[in-house]
């Protein structure tokens, strides 16, 4: 490998190790749960941005894939004493044959009619939700008993229950499933992703099973989708059907699109906005629903001027704001000049 | 070799193949027609993207059409498009890795046949490189490259000269002319370009509105009155 290469993965490494090192001493508790949401969000992103970014297809049904995943680790906390690893793991494959059947549709429809079905979808889901209840403890299929009162927390690692323990326990699992992903993405999937997102006749043509990598793409966004549902359990402590709405699944895919659905780290910038921004503005005081319209406009400005994100978007704008900084210093300073 | 027998498809009311049958022996061989003749329904039938209402194509004896179009590509069929699909994110060398991965070429001679590959086509890139930062003439070569690695049998060329100056299109006509030799797989080529079609191919075929109007030796079938004919617009001969 050319030694260029090896810079950008050194940064990314030298910046993760600095967040899990030092988020939980800078920053106040309030602050490091945003950072944990950040990093749990950054998994859901970075399942989206595959399926959008690399194989093309708009899912608007990953926040209630997230849902799922949250429903079935919960409910397996409260049942079982297996370790939080584990529990991890089954939600994530649970989740990843429920997401699967979500992606089905895109394997005979695609662009807006795969982005309405998945998200009707999503809708269907979130009222399925609605109806069960997250479970609470209770006994039965649901784990719900109707109680209001006297709810035990859903538990977090045991290595990992103060809030600063359960910021790094999630960086590490976030930093699993981006190495998961980056296997994949170099790999065969990551070839036939690319070709099927170009043109599927040239897939095709190639001897690429399309049929099997698109589902695969579905699978692998759904699996670390569902894991990442299993740190929102812990997270919240509390799961209620209020955690989870349809809509988040359209704002997710609007902060894909702007951190940048083609690179990793847009997904982390991705779940920056979506998450870090929301909770800056709760501690202003400030409604985050305002974000929705800062989101819209964002997404618009995306689309139109730098359709590959604010990830390659800002080295671009960097390098630009520098060659003029640069111009205005190396200006000769001759008596004309300042006359005209 | 490829026998196509009565091969006919449909669109709705239009017949892009009519009965159509020839066969293509061995070495490079070329198909020409005017516009719409159907020669690229012809390749998407022999990808498996259009499925004919009737007739057979024996490849090398066994039945073409029965075998699901992803699965042809290890068998051995390879395809350039009339635009050329090379893939833009990816390398020069995933580019053309994925087709051998998905054929029947083994594992641990990849990185030998896909640089092999790259060399055969005069391809002088760093394989590293994007496919996306090449140019024109170069994509088109990746192309061919695809077309080549992990035991190809049958390459089908859809214009790969269109809109090439004529100094590539030289270096691209040697290439296709060591296909056969060299891979050992039957070429049939496409291409509006009749000096690319003389210098390449022995033998071609004529389509002209789906149906086959004369095969044989490329210099007697270009001097066919029903072939200028065709080429020239005027009404189609009765046979």
């Amino acid at each position: 490998m050319e030694p260029r290469s090896l810079v950008r993965p050194a940064v990314a490494v030298a910046l993760v190790a600095f967040a899990f090192l030092f988020i939980p001493s800078i920053f106040s508790l309030y602050y490091v749960n945003a950072w944990t949401q950040v990093a749990i969000w950054s998994i859901v992103t970075l399942g989206l941005g595959v399926l959008v970014g690399r194989v093309g297809m708009v899912s608007l049904g990953q926040g209630a894939v997230l849902a799922m995943g949250a429903w079935v680790a919960a409910r397996i906390l409260f049942a079982t004493g297996l370790p939080y690893p584990v529990v991890l793991l089954a939600s994530g494959l649970i989740t990843m044959v429920l997401g699967t059947l979500v992606g089905l549709p895109a394997l005979r429809m695609s662009g807006l009619y795969l982005a309405l079905i998945t998200l009707m979808l999503a809708g269907a889901i979130t009222i399925v939700l609605q109806n069960i209840q997250f479970p609470n403890g209770g006994h039965g299929f649901t784990g719900y008993n109707g109680a209001t009162v006297h709810i035990p927390p859903i538990r977090r690692p045991s290595i990992a229950t103060t809030d600063p323990a359960f910021f790094r326990y999630s960086v590490i699992v976030a930093v699993l499933m981006f190495v998961l992903v980056l296997v994949h993405l170099r790999g065969r999937p990551g070839r036939a992703w690319a070709a099927i997102r170009q043109s599927e006749a040239a897939a095709l043509a190639g001897g690429i099973n399309t049929t099997l990598y698109k589902l695969w793409a579905f699978a692998l966004a759904s699996f670390i989708t569902g894991v990442a549902g299993g740190l929102v359990a812990g997270f919240y402590h509390y799961l209620n059907s209020l955690t989870f709405a349809t809509s988040d699944s359209i704002t997710l895919l609007a902060v894909v699109l702007m951190g940048g659905a083609y690179s990793m780290t847009g997904a982390v910038v991705a779940a920056f906005l979506l998450k870090f921004l929301q909770q800056l503005l709760n501690d202003w005081g400030v409604s985050p629903d305002w974000l929705t319209i800062l989101f819209g406009i964002g997404v618009l400005q995306v689309l139109t001027t730098a359709p590959r994100g604010i990830v390659e978007q800002m080295p671009k704008d960097i390098a630009r704001l520098a060659r003029l900084v640069r111009g205005l210093f190396s200006r000769p300073a001759s008596p004309q000049e300042h006359e005209s | 070799m490829i026998e196509v027998s009565e091969l006919t498809v449909r669109f709705g009311g239009v017949l892009p193949l009519d009965r159509m049958s020839v066969t293509f022996e061995e070495g490079t061989c070329g198909l020409i027609g005017p516009n719409g003749a159907g020669k690229t329904t012809f390749f998407n039938v022999l990808s498996g993207f259009v499925k004919p209402v009737s007739g057979t194509v024996s490849a090398f004896g066994e039945d073409l059409l029965a075998m699901t179009h992803y699965r042809r590509a290890r068998w051995g069929v390879r395809r350039t498009f009339q635009t050329e699909q090379a893939i833009e994110e990816l390398s020069v060398y995933d580019n053309v890795a994925m087709i051998h991965e998905n054929s029947k070429a083994t594992r641990s001679s990849r990185r030998e046949d896909v640089l092999g590959a790259i060399e055969f086509v005069k391809l002088d890139v760093n394989p590293n490189a994007k496919v996306g930062t090449l140019g024109a003439a170069e994509r088109r070569l990746v192309e061919v490259a695809r077309a080549v690695v992990g035991k190809p049998r049958l390459v089908l060329l859809d214009e790969p000269a269109a809109g090439l100056p004529d100094e590539e299109t030289a270096v691209l006509s040697e290439v296709i002319r060591a296909i056969p030799q060299h891979m050992g797989a039957l070429v049939i080529l496409v291409d509006h370009d009749m000096s690319l079609v003389s210098s390449c191919c022995e033998k071609t075929a004529v389509l002209d509105f789906g149906k086959m109007i004369a095969s044989g030796p490329t210099t007697e079938v270009l001097r066919d009155e029903r072939v200028m004919r065709a080429y020239l617009g005027t009404e189609e001969v009765a046979a």
